[in-house]
């Protein structure tokens, strides 16, 4: 017998959260993570359409267009269409994610996510791969170090930038029902488990990892997992660090940042992205406003990347841990 | 929810095209700035769409099965207004406010402020790109509604527009048709001697579309074009309209000057003078 339909609605739902919960503490690119989690949410919710630009193997929405290729659209080599495609889909009542690399995705159509996205507030999610540094080999074309800057300066952007899969997967559900448009930032490299088990994700909602006597380090994406390690290298001269993981840039949970920066004499932002404009200028501006502090900003420092391993790249851009823990031993005294 | 009466009549329609482009010249001339020339080379178009060939209901500005208009060429947002007002989605008095603080007939039509504008256009090229979105929404919800999209001439200059023309095709979007409000100039001249955009017709066909031409004023030509575009099926149509700007007032007709500029008090009763003595 078949189930009676809000039954096997629910039985869907709780496949969700079972899916959501089985990453928790699993070390996974993003990607990864948004392809299985919108595969889900595909089961569960009809209305959900999914478009991408010729890159589904790479973004991993894949996955959701061989279970419901009658709700994937490959809109081709066109950014600008998909997106603004992705607007119509909207405007017909329907939940569209479109996908594609995030430097063409923020880069390339803008100007149409401007016109066309935010400014009518339509209900699209642009979930776009490969930003950061850690793109690696491809090198500079394809490494989106100014996304989060691009998509910051737009009204009515909500931006979120995951720091591991299973964060990932609750922000896709979460931006599901959002009814808004959002830009969600992810990587191709794989991303550490960093989030607890019982976290619970929410738009404009920071997480505090610890709350530091001496600095603290507000961090997002892949860097958070650098900053909780420079959190205990540092611990070992005594110094006590905070780490907040801001994974949503827009809007800018200022009360958390305000509760775990009090105290401290120095704050430093880590993320892979440009310094200019995205985790690191939001924080500049929110607390010159509110706490003025001595502030380091962590991030790639307004240069273009290049080829190599993403923990070559890592390095070679002062992004590790161990260049964190220099940053704030250097500047506390 | 009445529907509006969809009326065949020709004489009726050519009537609502007159007051459409009275509207029109009143609105821009309170304002004293807006673009005259586009819009009324599309009034024709627009307001046989209106009042014949959609199904809508403007006391239900949200009815799911209302079929769809995208004024792709913004700028051309008096013709939209002035027919949303007639149509009665709102007060005509409102058309006073046009470009004026606080207004929500902005310069280029907003969804969010003005009900019975669907899209929020203006930058151009975007417009065909919605469109196809929300053919292919539409028909993957079964709902059986049509997408009209009010293209520019100058505005085909976009490169989106052709990515869009290629979605429409592959998509097989028979549910959209798109209409080019072929009046030959831009804001720098004529579209020949800006960017040659001629032959129109021919890059449609190469793209896998239905393609009707027609004269942009004929009543009946917009009319039966309309209907051929609802019978072809597997493939979107464009019509190719054919048309002048500024049309229906001599002193503005085929005059790329008037592309942005609204008439002034003097060129405003010259207008109207020749409107009202016109058949």
């Amino acid at each position: 017998m078949a189930n009676r339909p809000e039954e096997s609605q629910l039985n869907k739902a709780l496949l969700r959260s079972e899916e959501i919960a089985s990453l928790a503490g699993k070390d996974m690119a993003t990607r990864d993570a948004y392809g299985t989690a919108l595969y889900n949410l595909g089961i569960s919710n009809e209305k959900i359409v999914v478009l991408d630009a010729d890159l589904s193997c790479s973004t991993k929405t894949i996955k959701f267009a061989k279970a419901f290729p009658e709700r994937f659209f490959n809109i081709g080599i066109s950014e600008q269409d998909m997106v603004c495609t992705a607007g119509g889909f909207a405007l017909s009542g329907l939940i569209p994610f479109a996908s594609t690399f995030a430097v063409f995705e923020t880069g390339r159509a803008w100007e149409q996510i401007r016109q066309t996205i935010a400014y009518p507030f339509l209900n699209v999610k642009l979930a776009a791969t490969h930003s950061g540094i850690t793109v690696g080999e491809d090198g500079a074309s394809h490494q989106a170090n100014e996304d989060i800057a691009l998509m910051r300066v737009i009204p009515n952007m909500t931006i979120i930038v995951p720091a591991d899969g299973f964060e990932t997967a609750q922000f896709v559900n979460i931006l599901a029902e959002y009814n808004g448009p959002a830009y969600m930032r992810l990587g191709r490299a794989k991303a550490k488990a960093v989030m607890p088990n019982d976290y619970k994700a929410s738009i404009g909602k920071a997480y505090k990892f610890h709350k530091g006597k001496d600095a603290c380090i507000i961090a997002t994406g892949l860097m958070v997992n650098e900053s909780l390690k420079a959190r205990e290298i540092l611990l070992q001269s005594s110094i006590d660090c905070g780490v907040i993981n801001v994974s949503t840039i827009k809007p800018l949970d200022g009360d958390t940042i305000l509760e775990a920066v009090s105290g401290c004499k120095l704050v430093l932002t880590a993320e892979e992205h440009s310094i200019i404009g995205g985790l690191g200028g939001a924080v500049a501006e929110f607390l010159s406003e509110n706490y003025p502090v001595k502030i380091i900003r962590t991030g790639i420092r307004d240069t273009f990347g290049m080829s190599g391993s993403p923990t070559e790249l890592m390095k070679i851009y002062r992004l590790t841990a161990e260049d964190i823990a220099e940053k704030i031993r250097n500047n506390l005294h | 929810m009445n529907q509006l009466n969809q009326s065949k009549d020709i004489n009726f329609l050519k009537e609502k095209a007159k007051e459409a482009r009275i509207e029109i010249l009143k609105m821009l001339n309170i304002a004293g700035s807006g673009h005259t020339g586009g819009s009324l080379s599309a009034t024709d178009i627009v307001a046989v769409l209106f009042y014949y060939k959609m199904r809508h209901r403007p006391n239900e500005p949200e009815w799911k099965e209302r079929d769809r208009f995208i004024l792709s060429k913004g700028h051309a947002a008096p013709v939209l207004y002035s027919l949303l007002a007639m149509t009665g989605y709102f007060e005509k008095s409102l058309l006073t406010t046009l470009r004026k603080i606080n207004s929500p007939l902005q310069g280029h039509p907003s969804s969010k402020l003005l009900k019975g504008v669907e899209v929020s256009t203006g930058s151009l090229g975007q417009g065909l790109s919605i469109a196809n979105g929300l053919a292919m929404g539409l028909r993957l919800q079964k709902i059986p509604a049509r997408v009209y999209c009010l293209l520019g001439d100058g505005e085909i200059q976009e490169g989106q527009i052709w990515e869009a023309a290629m979605t429409s095709a592959h998509y097989k979007s028979d549910n959209l048709c798109a209409i080019v409000d072929n009046n030959g100039l831009q804001i720098d001249g004529r579209c020949a001697e800006v960017m040659k955009i001629d032959p129109i017709p021919d890059k449609w066909i190469a793209f896998g579309w239905n393609v009707i031409n027609i004269d942009g004023h004929n009543i009946k030509e917009i009319i039966n074009a309309l209907d051929e575009a609802e019978r072809c099926k597997g493939k979107p149509t464009v019509i190719i309209a054919k048309t002048v700007k500024g049309k229906g007032v001599s002193i503005f007709e085929d005059k790329v000057q008037y592309h942005g500029v609204a008439p002034s008090k003097e060129e405003l009763e010259i207008a109207l003078k020749e409107l009202f003595s016109s058949g």
